[in-house]
């Protein structure tokens, strides 16, 4: 017996190996070159120069937070009308919601302009209605339009996933102790469906704030996101290594905050809600 | 109420599918542009069969969607056998969180810190060019793995441990058993993490864009085209492979479906 498990935990050593050398020394290596300088010497210089992006930080943070909670509000009814349907067509249109999930998000995105431009489709429509050709495109509206856009089926899974698997007895007690269909949704439905919404809000932040295609189709490139800071650095070579590390450094700290916020209401396992 | 919520279904979805049918539609007109549409035309199909470039992206994506997809998925499932059968809890949530990191982490932080890895051991072994086919296969794998763990662990936890038992009572080696008893009920989860690791690879984007050099794949020829003006080719290209990911997924829901089918009949 001893000797079959300790068979059994042998074969996952090669992914151990695997994960030490690709998961973890990578997250030191962004550290070492937060701290040093191109000849590999300590340096402070790289956090020092981070003031310079605050302001890339905080518009990051702002249209990640805009748009997570407009998704929030559009997936919410999604899935909870999804839930009330018949079995058959709630699998159709899941699989009709991921679906865009798995296309190149850079085509989707893309697309948009087309929809958008000056010259494009809407503008188009409007000018045979005898309307003016509207700003549409570059502007913060479009970016937050393609955030939510590329990132809804995020928020939509993980919300449906807990909405479908609430115990419909507790629904009927809820009828049975005097509930109206509001106070249902708001004292019984919502509350259950918490954790759902905490990992839909984290799947959706995390891009968001992250992105750096978006922002510069959509948003013209007038802007620097701190994605788009970390991207041109990384195209300025590797003398800019360090400070584009610092960067994703700070980034993952943001990140790893908010998950554990995020966290604190999902607690439990949770092993279903990724496709 | 029940109409309300059938229209607000189908609002959603013509929003989540507007962008793809504009992408479809131009990707068949027959001029260049991608605002005004002309003629039906296949032009743009027949343009990429010469579209060296594209071509040559394209056997790259498949290249490394298939390697990336078999090791991981072989890696993958090995790792969810042993993390089982590990005894002590901490050990298994330390294993089991560094697992998560690369599905947590911002796409973007897990390029950069790769990158960084891998420039750094360029560096070391005094290599010219640290970033090519091995780097994008290697990053690939990473991100692949804990979604092939994830989706075979559930199955493995299902499965009853006096099957494996019962087969080395009946003489089988440890080997055998896993092969013969363990593996046939284990073996949708195996597909759909396979599934799940070949479409995340053939979409990554901003993986590879910092960890590819010269070895660009589709994703990253399609970037570097919608840099510059984009032409049709690019939706041609694209609908191509939304009808191959169509495809996938379909079958992918088949398999998952009929796998859930058989569990129900079990019990």
């Amino acid at each position: 017996m001893n000797k079959k498990r300790f068979g059994s935990r042998l074969v996952a050593a090669p992914y151990y190996v695997w994960a030490a050398i690709f998961i973890i020394v990578p997250l030191f290596m962004m550290i070492y070159y937060t701290f040093t300088d191109v000849n590999g010497v300590f340096t402070l210089a790289n956090i020092m120069q981070l003031g310079r992006f605050k302001k890339a930080f905080g518009l990051s943070i702002l249209y990640a937070l805009i748009s997570t909670i407009i998704t929030f509000i559009i997936a919410y009814p999604l899935a909870y009308f999804m839930t009330k349907i018949k079995i058959s067509s709630q699998r159709l249109i899941l699989l009709l919601v991921v679906f865009p999930m798995w296309m190149n998000f850079l085509i989707r995105t893309y697309s948009w302009i087309t929809i958008l431009a000056n010259t494009g489709i809407i503008n188009t429509f409007l000018g045979k209605l005898g309307l003016g050709p509207l700003q549409l495109i570059n502007t913060p509206g479009a970016v937050i339009l393609g955030m939510v856009y590329d990132f809804l089926p995020y928020m939509v899974l993980p919300i449906y996933t807990v909405l479908s698997k609430i115990d419909k007895s507790m629904l009927e007690a809820a009828d049975d102790l005097g509930c109206n269909s509001l106070q249902k949704l708001r004292r019984v439905i919502f509350p259950l469906s918490l954790p759902g919404v905490a990992s839909g809000i984290t799947m959706v932040f995390v891009p968001s704030v992250s992105t750096f295609y978006i922002t510069q189709k959509l948003g013209g490139n007038k802007t620097m996101f701190v994605g788009d800071a970390i991207e041109y650095l990384f195209n300025l070579g590797p003398d800019f290594y360090n400070v584009a590390s610092a960067i994703s450094l700070v980034l993952m700290v943001l990140i790893l905050l908010c998950m554990a916020v995020m966290n604190r209401f999902s607690e439990g396992d949770e092993e279903g809600v990724i496709i | 109420m029940k109409i309300f919520s059938k229209i607000y279904i189908a609002l959603i979805l013509l929003f989540l599918y507007a962008p793809i049918a504009v992408m479809v539609l131009f990707s068949f007109n027959s001029s260049g542009s991608v605002w005004v549409f002309e003629n039906f035309s296949l032009d743009w199909y027949k343009e990429l069969l010469f579209n060296t470039s594209m071509l040559n992206a394209l056997k790259h994506t498949i290249i490394i969607a298939v390697l990336s997809a078999i090791i991981s998925t072989v890696v993958g499932t090995a790792a969810s056998v042993g993390i089982l059968a590990l005894r002590k809890k901490v050990t298994k949530s330390l294993v089991m969180s560094a697992t998560n990191i690369p599905l947590m982490n911002a796409d973007i932080v897990t390029g950069i810190s790769l990158m960084l890895l891998f420039v750094f051991f360029g560096k070391l072994l005094g290599l010219h060019e640290s970033l090519g086919f091995i780097t994008v296969l290697v990053a690939h794998i990473t991100f692949n793995l804990p979604y092939v763990i994830l989706s075979v662990m559930p199955k493995l936890k299902q499965t009853d441990s006096s099957l494996s038992e019962a087969a080395l009572d009946l003489g089988c080696t440890p080997l055998q058993a896993f092969f013969k008893a363990v593996l046939p009920s284990i073996s949708s989860g195996i597909f759909s993490g396979f599934i799940m690791a070949f479409t995340l690879s053939l979409d990554d984007f901003v993986i590879s864009y910092f960890t590819c050099g010269h070895y660009q794949t589709l994703p990253i020829v399609i970037y570097n085209m919608t840099k510059k003006t984009v032409t049709p080719d690019a939706y041609a290209l694209s609908t191509i492979i939304f009808v191959v990911i169509f495809v996938l997924l379909i079958l992918y829901n088949t398999v998952q479906n009929k796998s859930s089918v058989k569990e129900a009949a079990k019990i």
